[in-house]
């Protein structure tokens, strides 16, 4: 796109990095914004639906789809307020702070083949690290207010988030090694195909780590049955308990930013990405990677499957939020500790001994032979003189074995 | 999108002061915002006497370095930066803080005498990094580091004992002189301080019957409960007694 407003419209190159880049920071921040609107709107109706009330109904005609608009408007003009013994510079800057933290990691995932704001190397990773610092913004709210409420969910939350990190980060390096890299358009690409090609059918112990992923993406969103940190009926409305208004309203974009964040990410590493269940693209005749309007069109197709099969997942997390009880906080730490931990754990093993015995699956010729774009260096004397070949002075030059296999 | 090296930004920002619109580089002004927010915050954290504020600064400190580390084109150095100090650490850090600090703490104040000496100290170890830095003689040459391809494979590979960064000569051997063994020992470490933080934060075996209830309970003692003053030192000293147990088991 730099290049297109380089080259095609004649912008400076200073003028067209500026356009581009504030038009994917705009694009994201509309994904985040939006999706809020509606998933508020959404959770309403289901919550309603599941206790068989029937939910907003007035507001903007029949399903009260501008309930969520009204609820924005009465919250700009709500009074901000602030407690007297409250820090005021860490309370005003807290909802920033985790509002930042949830954008920031939209920046490496990707939409669609090519529709990603940073192709980063080590995105999953990135996305991982950045969604941990969501916490911050928690703890620093509950700390700057100076009520107890505040105090005691923030710590449950640090608590929390911290414990649920370590069998988080054991489920996402499944699809990471099978893969064979950190790059989320890379896992996203390599299950491509049939939905047999996902992640989640490509062997018992993915299939089984899909759901401790899913367990602890909630917990990590601080979803109920995982909402200790809010606990209405025993916290007032913990951390938050003291905002009001705008800024109360970015701690819920932040929520909802993340849980979209996170089903999004379960849909890159186990549920093939923008790759629909049947691949209608590739039977038209169609690649995703020319740069023609059908290129274009059949990347938009992948862009609607990757949000579907995201919204698919924070409405499941709604429908999980009004159907379980809360559990306690000893619960909490036994679900992750005694439970999720040693699964994750024992699951990692068993997808490694897997993919080390049977690397093509159990049918072959089903499957596309995982790691097939490994790097070229550890593909014998072929592979390794072609790299060094290609590099000359001493550089890196990353060779697919792809291209270097016969 | 951002790639380069910092090498260039930042001869790029020592050479012209004030750029005209036209040569407008992102990369260098990126660059200077993150060096000042990293330096800037860092010094806030020693001039600021609240201690979460100090913490608070820190984050942003540390969290402009990993931006820096980005733009370098060291992805995942900067990843590791936020996940190691800015999210893990920190919170930590933030956690233990809250729930240590009791009114006389919370707000420190650093004498005259101690601020001279952390100068002192602070200014040799500067002068000796800049002297060191200085001395290479290719980061001296504008453009002299080119950018570089954001991978982090030869560094997970090296790590495991293949040092592809070093083409191999003549046998493969001479490839697999990687860092095989540091690794192993560092994980080794780790998995033992694991084991003995595993070890101290167990929940006692005692008599009573639920021991595991009544350490995860976070619900204020009585005597907090009564307090009168809804001042931030109660709200930080409240959970001082039970929550020590928390972070153990949080952690």
């Amino acid at each position: 796109m730099v290049e297109y407003l380089i080259d095609r419209v004649g912008l400076p190159g200073w003028l067209a990095w500026t356009a581009a880049a504030s038009l994917a920071a705009v694009l994201i921040l509309n994904v985040i914004a939006g999706g809020a609107l509606v998933f508020i709107w959404a959770e309403r109706k289901i919550a309603a639906r599941i206790q068989d009330r029937l939910g907003p109904t007035r507001t903007g005609g029949k399903f009260g789809w501008l309930q969520s608009l009204a609820d924005g408007i009465k919250l700009l003009a709500k009074e901000d307020l602030m407690p007297d013994g409250a820090d005021g510079m860490l309370f005003r800057l807290a909802p920033y702070v985790s509002f930042c933290a949830s954008f920031c990691a939209f920046i490496a995932l990707p939409f669609a083949f090519d529709f990603v704001g940073l192709r980063l190397n080590v995105a999953v990773f990135f996305v991982v690290a950045v969604l941990g610092l969501e916490v911050f913004g928690v703890i620093l709210a509950g700390y700057a207010s100076a009520s107890k409420w505040s105090l005691f969910g923030s710590m449950r939350e640090a608590a929390q988030v911290v414990s649920y990190e370590v069998p988080l980060g054991m489920c996402v390096v499944v699809p990471v090694m099978l893969a064979g890299s950190m790059d989320m358009v890379t896992i996203a690409e390599k299950q491509a195909g049939w939905f047999w090609n996902w992640y989640l059918f490509h062997d018992p112990f993915t299939f089984v780590i899909f759901w401790v992923y899913v367990t602890c993406a909630v917990a990590s969103v601080n979803r109920a049955p995982f909402d200790l940190a809010e606990a209405e009926s025993e916290l007032v409305a913990g951390f938050h308990t003291e905002y009001s208004g705008l800024r109360w309203s970015f701690f819920f974009m932040a929520e909802y930013g993340s849980m979209f964040l996170v089903s999004a990410m379960a849909a890159v590493l186990f549920l093939g990405g923008w790759n629909g269940p049947v691949p209608l693209a590739t039977l038209a005749g169609l690649s995703e990677g020319t740069g023609d309007t059908a290129g274009y069109l059949v990347r938009l197709l992948g862009m609607v499957n990757l949000l579907g099969k995201a919204t698919l997942g924070v409405l499941v997390m709604m429908w999980i939020r009004w159907t379980l009880p809360r559990l306690r906080i000893d619960q909490v730490m036994t679900t992750c500790l005694k439970y999720c931990t040693p699964i994750a754990a024992v699951m990692f093993a068993g997808a490694m001994l897997w993919q080390l015995f049977l690397p093509g699956g159990l049918v072959p010729g089903m499957r596309r032979p995982a790691g097939e774009i490994r790097e070229g260096w550890l593909e014998g004397p072929g592979g390794r003189g072609a790299a060094s070949a290609a590099t000359g002075s001493g550089d890196l030059v990353l060779a697919p074995a792809a291209q270097v296999r016969p | 999108m951002i790639g380069g090296s910092v090498a260039v930004a930042s001869t790029c920002c020592l050479g012209a002061v004030v750029p005209p619109l036209a040569m407008l580089d992102w990369h260098a002004v990126f660059f200077m915002l993150f060096a000042a927010a990293a330096c800037g915050c860092a010094l806030a954290v020693v001039l600021a006497d609240n201690v979460v504020r100090m913490a608070f600064y820190l984050v942003l400190s540390l969290g402009a370095t990993a931006g820096l580390f980005f733009l370098a084109g060291a992805e995942f150095v900067g990843a590791m930066q936020l996940m190691i100090y800015v999210g893990g650490t920190l919170v930590l850090l933030v956690f233990g803080v809250m729930l240590t600090a009791q009114a006389p703490f919370v707000s420190i104040k650093t004498s005259a005498a101690e601020k001279a000496f952390a100068g002192l100290l602070g200014g040799a170890l500067l002068t000796l990094l800049l002297v060191a830095a200085l001395s290479v003689e290719p980061w001296r040459r504008p453009g002299s580091v080119g950018p570089t391809e954001p991978s982090a494979t030869p560094l997970g590979m090296a790590l495991v004992g293949v040092r592809v960064d070093e083409p191999p000569a003549h046998s493969p051997a001479v490839g697999r002189s990687g860092y095989l063994l540091p690794f192993e020992i560092i994980s080794v470490h780790l998995l033992v301080v694991l084991v003995a933080a595993a070890y101290l934060a167990r929940a006692k075996r005692r008599k009573t019957p639920r021991p595991v209830e009544m350490v995860a309970s976070v619900e204020p003692p009585v005597s907090v409960a009564e307090h009168a003053a809804i001042g931030r030192e109660a709200a930080v000293g409240a959970p001082a007694r039970s929550g020590s147990v928390l972070v153990g088991g949080g952690s």
